[in-house]
């Protein structure tokens, strides 16, 4: 489904500020899999995805997504494909707009938008049923402004949007880091929920090591910009924290302690 | 005093257009655009040359508008193909047009008047001053008919699928990227409009002050800027019909308050003054109130 082969990416080159963040990064993502990707500050999991979602264009290497190379296209391009949720609470919705103005937006990716009505009834109906299968209240406030929704309530709307047109891929960039514990278990609960019942190949992005061993099927730890594990299947199913934490210092040959106390 | 209100209202219903135009791009696009200083005076000059030159002025302001999307047009591609900052790029167009603006009248300023007999030729204005009407009245009804139709057309306009892909973007830009919009599209498409019809705005005013002068654009941003702040403070911003209206509204009440502080005797000369003064305020109003409930709440603790 995803193939990313040899993947560069430097920022501010040539400064005092060079950050090399991916260096020659390969994966191979198969359809239905649900990968989560784990690493430090830093170890350029956030910069793998947006490379994904055409936010910024590699220096090097390519990216084919169900046989479709789309290195060079832009983000608008790539986003029918794909499904996306970000850290920031806001940066999944627009604020001022209502729920269901959102919702449409979404289910509109992919298509040409013209001078038809931005939302019709039909649609309308369509979201209060999906709206309450999330059991937050939000199918009686279909007109309520985004802005005036908690950060919970925020992400839980955009994973909505984000899987509307079933996506090719659902790419997930610590969607769960803003909000508070056990928000974000919620949050997780409908993130697995929406997987399975959409039958989605997803990539999550997490800096906590319970979440990315308790979901998911696959799990790679990224670190200065390179795949430094890859454990999947039956492996995954018995991974423990401790046991990822040691893999973790033999594979990367690096001093534990600061990053042990960010990945817990 | 009716003369003066009278006048006043029409004058603002005229500049009502250019208030919309402006609010697209200030509050739904989230740009503050300068070009909208440079299309006003083109929307003056096209009507004006071309109705010298024989044109209809209903087409002559179609022109107008024409003139006005392309002005728009430029700034748009400055902002979304050569990342110029959106405030650079209108200054850099409302410089152009300066210029170009000139060319299109071959002077500073154009009167409309038939040559021979300067008698006045015939406007928009005109079968409604021959049913009767006085100038600011033919004006008005014409204002509001104007008024009534873009709100209507806008109102439709912003619920389609397009126009909620516009209301998005000055939102969030990121977020509409990621729903397979391409944020240039939609950033040129509300310039483009909103420049037409501050165009259109200009081209209504020509005719009804039956001039076009190269100064007129000078400051406008600020007073439509300033109608739309009186706008949103009067009359609600609760609900996108009711937004529309608002401006007209306080399109007209800033004419209505500038004509009432000249009456009471300040000089002409410091209206921008003026004017800036009251926008900067308006616009500083969050700031105050944040700092009016910091200090009652330290009274409070204080107690």
């Amino acid at each position: 489904m995803l193939i990313v082969s040899g993947l560069y990416k430097t920022f501010n080159a040539g400064t005092v500020n060079q950050k090399e963040a991916l260096k020659n990064l390969s994966l191979h993502v198969e359809k239905g899999d649900f990968v989560t990707v784990i690493g430090g500050n830093g170890a350029g999991k956030s910069t793998l995805l947006n490379c994904i979602a055409g936010v910024y264009p590699p220096d090097q290497g390519c990216i084919i997504i169900d046989g479709t190379n789309v290195t060079r296209l832009p983000e608008h391009k790539r986003a029918p494909v794909m499904g996306r949720v970000f850290q920031d609470p806001m940066m999944g919705t627009a604020s001022d707009m209502g729920i269901e103005e959102n919702l449409a937006l979404a289910y509109r990716r992919g298509q040409r938008r013209g001078l038809k009505w931005g939302i019709t009834s039909r649609e309308r109906e369509l979201y209060r049923t999906l709206l309450k299968t999330l059991d937050l209240g939000l199918e009686d406030r279909l007109s309520t402004k985004v802005g005036l929704l908690s950060g919970g309530q925020r992400q839980a709307l955009t994973l909505l949007m984000a899987v509307l047109k079933k996506p090719k891929l659902l790419l997930l960039d610590e969607h769960t880091a803003a909000l508070d514990p056990k928000t974000a278990e919620k949050v997780l609960v409908l993130t697995d929920h929406l997987v399975k019942e959409y039958d989605l190949t997803t990539l999550m992005v997490t800096h906590n090591m319970r979440d990315a061993i308790r979901h998911g099927n696959r799990l790679i730890m990224m670190h200065d910009g390179r795949i430094i594990l890859d454990i999947k299947g039956e492996e995954k199913k018995k991974l423990t924290v401790e046991a990822l934490i040691n893999r973790f210092g033999r594979a990367s040959g690096e001093d534990f302690a600061f990053d042990r106390a960010l990945l817990s | 005093m009716v003369q003066i209100l009278s006048g006043a209202v029409s004058l603002g219903l005229l500049w009502a257009v250019m208030t919309i135009g402006v609010y697209i791009t200030y509050r739904i696009l989230n740009i503050a655009d300068l070009t909208v200083e440079g299309s006003i005076t083109m929307g003056a000059s096209i009507a004006a040359i071309t109705m010298l030159n024989g044109t209809d002025p209903y087409v002559s302001l179609f022109l107008a508008l024409l003139g006005g999307m392309a002005a728009g047009l430029a700034t748009g591609l400055l902002i979304t193909r050569f990342k110029i900052p959106p405030l650079l790029s209108g200054i850099l167009t409302m410089i152009a047009l300066y210029s170009i603006n000139l060319r299109i009248m071959g002077t500073s300023n154009l009167s409309l008047l038939k040559k021979k007999d300067f008698s006045e030729m015939n406007t928009v204005y005109t079968p409604f001053e021959s049913l009767g009407l006085d100038r600011n009245e033919a004006a008005i009804v014409v204002g509001l008919l104007v008024v009534a139709t873009l709100v209507a057309i806008l109102y439709w306009f912003f619920g389609t699928e397009i126009g909620c892909a516009i209301r998005a973007t000055g939102n969030n830009p990121n977020m509409v990227r990621a729903q397979g919009i391409n944020t240039d599209t939609t950033v040129i498409l509300g310039l483009v409009l909103s420049n037409g019809l501050v165009a259109i705005s200009g081209g209504l005013i020509a005719q009804s002050q039956r001039f076009a002068d190269i100064q007129m654009g000078t400051g406008s941003i600020v007073i439509g800027l300033a109608s739309v702040i009186i706008g949103e403070v009067l009359f609600g911003k609760n609900g996108f019909l009711r937004r529309l209206i608002s401006l007209a509204l306080g399109a007209v009440t800033y004419r209505v308050i500038i004509a009432l502080v000249l009456k009471m005797g300040m000089p002409a000369n410091d209206l921008k003054l003026f004017t800036a003064i009251t926008v900067a305020a308006a616009l500083a109003l969050p700031v105050f109130k944040e700092y009016l409930i910091t200090l009652k709440k330290s009274a409070r603790a204080g107690e």
